[in-house]
């Protein structure tokens, strides 16, 4: 039996119709030869358009296999992820692929960005995979690295940009095909603590723009940045809250020391 | 993912790592251009017999002393003595698909010139041998009927022998000993070069009148060998029916006995020679075809140590919505770019150094464009074939692993 502790603005989104992702009771059991690991033990949340949430929990607490079954990596053994109207639980490989492409925005720690192409190829990756002709394509990664403040490094490859910038890439990536949701999974661990700020705001500004945004973190001051944060424990959400004194990247970055000093 | 932009990361990719690309290359492009090379000899090696063949004369029908094994091996050639003049003259008269024939008999021996020898084969025959033979003489005459009724000695020589005992000195009414006879150089015949047929050098040769060479030279009454010729090429097997019942008749050969004789048609000895030339093409590039098969092997490798060297890069593809379909056309076109791209090059090598082959050994070369053609196909059918497993492997990788690839 699920022992869930929601609070009350949890529980209106959970009754409200436009919600994005809406997760049912949603199992995850992995096959280790002799051993079963049950990974999601009943999961059930919802979260609307224009929600930015943030995902916390321990190692093994089952954050990281829910970020996968919501970017449709991988499917619940039970139990049912309806993702923009679409219960993906019985989807093909191929149309989840279709998914990814589409309506999910990937960030990943490690920027996971192509080494010998460029900023620009790199974004433009996911049209690639849309059949969208040249021109649209060249214009949707433009447009992209453009909101993320990369318009004058397009021809740069990865290894001449630093972190902060090669996640701004990840990012414009992620947006390239206009997707319902940006799922990012610990975005800032592998950068300094500056950009790690610079970095929220790119994300406070995209949520304000009314993009939904689910990220996974370990770090409780990034956690912060978000407007919701669901904390898992042994497989199971435990803690559902909104937060309270949210801080705003845009003014903590003028408080930050930069780099130089 | 639309074709151009797979063909343009596939190159990328291929281009990443020149070096091994290249030397992947290499198999494909060494068993192209050997099979190339090999069958570019074999045909060329076919054309080759096909026009010494043509060369002997056309509508050439050979009828020979002795018995003949099937398959056209002449065991036992020149081993009865049961042909004989009168054959010649009755084949002559009494086949109508006939246009000439002429007796022969030869023997081997030393002639003398001046001083220098030289060991050859004194063929006799009559004047109408150079008709049946299609052979032009580039200096004189033949000798005449008159010659062969009185056993004249003259004789008509061959270029070899005329570059080997003459030199620059003109042959014409020279005198040559043949057998310790002396022989007046009535004519010279123009080169004809080896015959693929008899496996002899056609220069290398006298003529001179039967009645001369049997009544003094070697005492036969009978002949190895009458040359016909046909009316045309289409009579030349009524001709070679006509010869067998006329002779078996003459003979007195019962049926169900073996002829003691043989006939052979050119246009026969022309289909063997070139049956035999096939195969031998055939083998050559099979042999050659192996090497293409360990092209394709060291593709297959190449292309599963890419695929796990970019585990991760597939990983990502995945994420962001590339299909198994995608990721398999992906892998699987960059093998075909090396298949392809060594067999253009491997074409190239292969008639460059059939190229070479012919200006340095003076064998024939023939490359044809279906052997091209074939070349190119195969090529990408290797790419396809060895590229597929590794490909499949790509594709069917899990993206959460993936992802976590280090």
């Amino acid at each position: 039996m699920a022992t869930t502790v929601q609070t009350d603005a949890a529980d209106l989104k959970a009754n409200s119709s436009d919600a994005v992702i809406r997760v049912e009771e949603v199992h995850k059991y992995y096959d280790l030869g002799e051993q079963k690991v049950h990974a999601l033990r009943g999961v059930s949340v919802s979260i609307s358009r224009g929600e930015f949430v943030a995902i916390m929990g321990a190692s093994g607490s089952g954050k990281s296999t829910f970020m996968n079954i919501l970017g449709c990596l991988d499917k619940p053994t039970q139990g049912h992820y309806i993702l923009d109207g679409t219960d993906v639980s019985e989807l093909t490989k191929r149309d989840l692929a279709a998914i990814r492409n589409r309506r999910i925005g990937f960030v990943f720690q490690g920027f996971n960005l192509l080494s010998r192409t460029t900023a620009l190829e790199n974004v433009e990756l996911p049209t690639m995979y849309s059949r969208v002709n040249r021109q649209e394509r060249e214009r949707r990664a433009k447009d992209s690295l453009e909101l993320v403040g990369l318009g004058n490094r397009l021809d740069h490859f990865p290894s001449q940009l630093s972190g902060g910038q090669q996640q701004r890439v990840a990012i414009a990536r992620a947006l390239v095909n206009q997707p319902s949701i940006l799922l990012a999974d610990e975005p800032t661990g592998n950068l300094d603590s500056r950009t790690s700020v610079e970095i929220m705001q790119i994300f406070q500004e995209l949520n304000d723009k009314g993009l939904t945004i689910v990220l996974v973190t370990h770090e409780h001051d990034i956690a912060q940045y978000a407007k919701r944060n669901i904390i898992f424990r042994d497989g199971k959400i435990r803690r559902d809250e909104l937060v309270q004194n949210r801080p705003v990247a845009s003014e903590m970055l003028k408080t930050l020391p930069t780099l130089e000093d | 993912m639309d074709f151009v932009s797979i063909l343009k990361i596939a190159w990328r990719a291929l281009a990443r790592n020149k070096m091994r690309s290249i030397l992947t290359m290499l198999g494909i492009i060494i068993g192209v251009g050997a099979v190339i090379a090999m069958v570019g000899l074999g045909q060329g090696a076919q054309q080759q017999v096909q026009q010494q063949i043509a060369s002997m004369g056309t509508n050439l029908i050979f009828v020979g002393a002795g018995s003949m094994n099937r398959g056209g091996m002449h065991i036992g050639w020149g081993a009865t003595k049961t042909l004989v003049y009168g054959d010649a003259v009755a084949i002559t008269r009494e086949c109508p698909s006939v246009a000439a024939a002429a007796p022969i008999d030869m023997t081997q021996k030393q002639i003398v010139f001046s001083g220098d020898n030289w060991y050859t084969t004194i063929n006799g025959t009559e004047p109408q041998y150079f008709d049946v033979r299609s052979w032009p003489l580039a200096e004189g005459a033949p000798f005449s009927q008159a010659d062969v009724e009185s056993a004249a000695n003259v004789a008509v020589i061959g270029e070899t022998v005329r570059k080997n005992l003459f030199g620059a000195v003109d042959p014409l009414g020279q005198t040559i000993r043949i057998a310790q006879l002396p022989f007046k150089v009535v004519g010279v015949l123009v080169q004809k070069g080896q015959s693929a047929a008899m496996g002899n050098d056609q220069d290398d040769n006298i003529y001179i009148p039967i009645t001369t060479l049997q009544k003094k030279i070697n005492g036969n009454t009978w002949l190895r060998m009458i040359m016909v010729s046909a009316k045309t090429k289409e009579d030349s097997y009524a001709a070679q029916q006509q010869i067998t019942s006329l002779l078996r008749d003459r003979h007195r050969i019962r049926a169900g006995t073996d002829d003691d004789f043989f006939v052979r048609n050119l246009a026969d000895v022309a289909e063997v020679a070139d049956q035999a030339g096939a195969v031998m093409t055939m083998l050559l590039a099979s042999i050659a075809g192996v090497s293409l098969i360990v092209g394709g092997i060291g593709i297959m490798n190449i292309m599963l140590v890419s695929v796990t060297e970019r585990t991760r890069e597939i990983g990502i593809r995945m994420a962001i919505g590339a299909t198994e379909e995608d990721v398999q056309s992906q892998f699987l076109i960059e093998a075909v770019v090396l298949s392809c791209m060594g067999g253009a090059i491997g074409i190239l090598f292969g008639i460059g150094s059939a190229l070479i082959l012919t200006n340095v050994l003076n064998w024939r070369v023939s490359i044809s464009i279906a052997a091209i053609v074939t070349a190119v196909v195969f090529s990408m059918a290797i790419g396809i074939f060895f590229g597929f497993y590794p490909a499949r492997k790509a594709a069917r990788l899990d993206p959460i692993e993936a992802l976590r690839y280090e």
